[in-house]
């Protein structure tokens, strides 16, 4: 029996806030443990909570860049559940009136265009953060306790695993380009659940669903979700039930390992929290969030595919972060033809900051350096084997192309005179070769091009070198 | 009106943490009947035209600027904890 794979997705991520949703404590990630935390947070006695309007507004921001309607009111309940990570014995989160709902996400796979949607978007506090030991205890600091969340909650809509990282590569683009948060897995600013059932195609009703947790990359929810399908598919074709489970991924095996069987006992009681007011959300303010939202990373795929004529692979790929889609612009604006600069970010420069795990911003190389060697390449001054050289100290220690190839004498030799002197020396010097072109040894000539080069430091203009050397041969 | 049983009443108590003897729950379960049974009258009023309401005060968008400006000292802190270790809360695990 063939069956079809029903994902749905539940991600949480933290907002840039300066400080908690509800108190005034910093909520910056990377703290000492402990240091960043408030009797608001760790539930004092006597304490009031007071929303955080930025979180408001950045909730806002999140939902309509996920194309969802705003609510016109607002409220916040109180989740019930006791863990050391949360010191109320309940989480401030939202329940029956999200502030957004009904959105959408298109993604694109194997060139299949489709659109994911989003269910909610609400407002919640973040829980602390435990360390679990091996000798029976667990350290907890309450840092994250209090920081500002939202959580996005897909329908299921995905049907693959490959349709699940398009989606998460895409939700993380748009927040990432609203500026609401760094969306950065490895800090846990951005983190994924993912719901998982299979079912017999074109069967209507969903199958049993698990909970899958601990997916610490977009390629462990690929990998997860792939894994807990198959074991769904054994279950059931084995004559077994799926039992609703929350599991965890395991990235050493790869594999999904059962936590808990989920009980009639999961029960979060909630109730509307008494201590914060509802939340009207009037035109004016949608309109002003609205007016913040910055071009969203389609439109910008859009204008550099009709503006600039970039082929929709290089649109893709420089729109996938807003660091590197504002550092084309930058280097477009600063002179450099679009598609060189496209090709330098993707290939070079994308190289380097694989290599070096670095982000863009973290190298000396700047969008006026970057369009300063474009500029030299396209005028001729530096071929692209010299430009790898220029490039090379840009990225390292910065500065401008033409300061650089001046003094290191790194400009091209393009004068026909100069060229003609060489390649007689060389072409006297390696009488043999000749002697073999001419007996059609094609190879012969590659071998004179390198003692060229080799002789004018790789700095000879490649093409005129070819000319001059099969002219120069000619009449021998 | 439903009749609250001893074992409903442990459920509630159970998800609350709060132990509790058959005894008790018993009692509870009486107490509880006549709450609900006050709040019940509520049900007979016809709401069809009013808006729902999460709060008894009249207010709303009472909300704060995000400025960061004191935090709880954490030795403070730990000093009402049972157990710390590292500047961090000791808890036996539960998983």
């Amino acid at each position: 029996m063939n069956f079809e794979t029903v994902v749905g997705l539940e991600v949480h991520v933290e907002l840039k806030t300066e400080s908690k949703i509800m108190s005034p404590a910093h909520a910056h990630f990377g703290a000492e443990p402990n240091m960043n935390i408030h009797v608001i947070d760790l539930a004092y006695p006597g304490v009031l909570p007071v929303m955080n309007e930025l979180a408001v507004d950045f909730g806002m921001k999140a939902a309509m860049a996920l194309n969802c309607e705003i609510a016109p009111i607002t409220n916040f309940d109180r989740k019930h559940y006791f863990y050391p990570d949360n010191p109320k014995a309940y989480q401030i989160s939202q329940d029956d009136r999200p502030i957004g709902a009904n959105g959408w996400v298109e993604i694109e796979v194997d060139g299949k265009k489709k659109k994911i949607r989003i269910e909610r978007v609400h407002l919640e506090e973040d829980a602390g953060k435990l360390t679990h030991s091996d000798e029976g205890h667990s350290l907890v600091d309450l840092n994250r306790q209090g920081v500002p969340l939202i959580e996005i909650v897909t329908e299921a809509d995905v049907r693959s695993p490959e349709e699940a990282y398009a989606f998460l590569e895409k939700l993380k683009a748009i927040i990432q380009y609203t500026g609401v948060s760094d969306v950065r897995m490895e800090e846990g600013s951005l983190r994924c659940d993912a719901n998982i059932s299979i079912r017999p195609f074109g069967q209507e009703e969903f199958g049993t669903k698990t909970e899958l947790k601990n997916l610490n990359s977009f390629n462990f929810v690929r990998r997860g979700i792939a894994y807990e399908v198959d074991r769904q598919v054994d279950v059931l074709l084995s004559g077994g039930k799926i039992e609703q489970q929350t599991r965890r991924y395991d990235e050493a095996t790869g594999k999904t390992l059962l936590m808990r069987v989920k009980g009639p006992a999961n029960d979060y009681r909630f109730i509307p929290e008494p201590d914060l007011t509802d939340i009207h959300i009037d035109e004016e303010w949608i309109a002003r969030v609205r007016a913040e939202i910055p071009e969203l990373p389609d439109a910008r795929k859009e204008r550099y595919i009709n503006d600039l004529d970039l082929p929709a692979y290089d649109a893709m790929v420089l729109t996938l972060t807003k660091d590197m889609s504002d550092f084309f612009e930058a280097t477009v604006t600063a002179g450099a033809d679009a598609k060189l600069a496209s090709n330098w970010l993707m290939g070079e420069v994308s190289a380097y900051l694989n290599a070096e795990s670095k982000e863009l911003d973290a190298t000396a190389l700047t969008p006026e350096g970057l369009a300063s060697m474009i500029k030299l390449i396209t005028d001729g001054t530096i071929s692209s084997k010299i430009a790898k050289k220029v490039f090379k100290e840009l990225i390292d220690n910065g500065g401008d192309a033409a300061d650089i190839v001046k003094e290191k004498g790194l400009v091209q030799i393009s004068d026909e005179g100069t060229l003609r002197t060489i390649v007689t020396e060389i072409l006297d010097a390696n009488e043999q070769s000749i002697e073999d072109y001419k007996n059609g040894k094609e190879r012969a000539v590659g071998f004179l091009v390198g003692q060229i080069m080799k002789a004018t430091k790789g700095q000879a203009n490649p093409p005129l070198v070819n000319k001059i050397l099969l002219e120069e041969i000619g009449k021998r | 009106m439903t009749q609250l049983t001893i074992d409903e009443v442990k459920r509630h108590a159970g998800l609350a943490r709060i132990a509790m003897t058959d005894a008790e729950a018993g009692m509870f379960a009486e107490q509880l009947e006549d709450m609900i049974g006050f709040s019940n009258k509520l049900q007979e009023v016809d709401t069809e035209q009013i808006a729902p309401m999460t709060h008894p005060l009249p207010l709303y968008n009472v909300l704060r600027k995000d400025i960061a400006t004191d935090a709880l000292d954490r030795e403070k802190m730990l000093k009402s904890v049972k157990d710390h270790e590292d500047g961090q809360i000791k808890v036996p695990t539960i998983l």
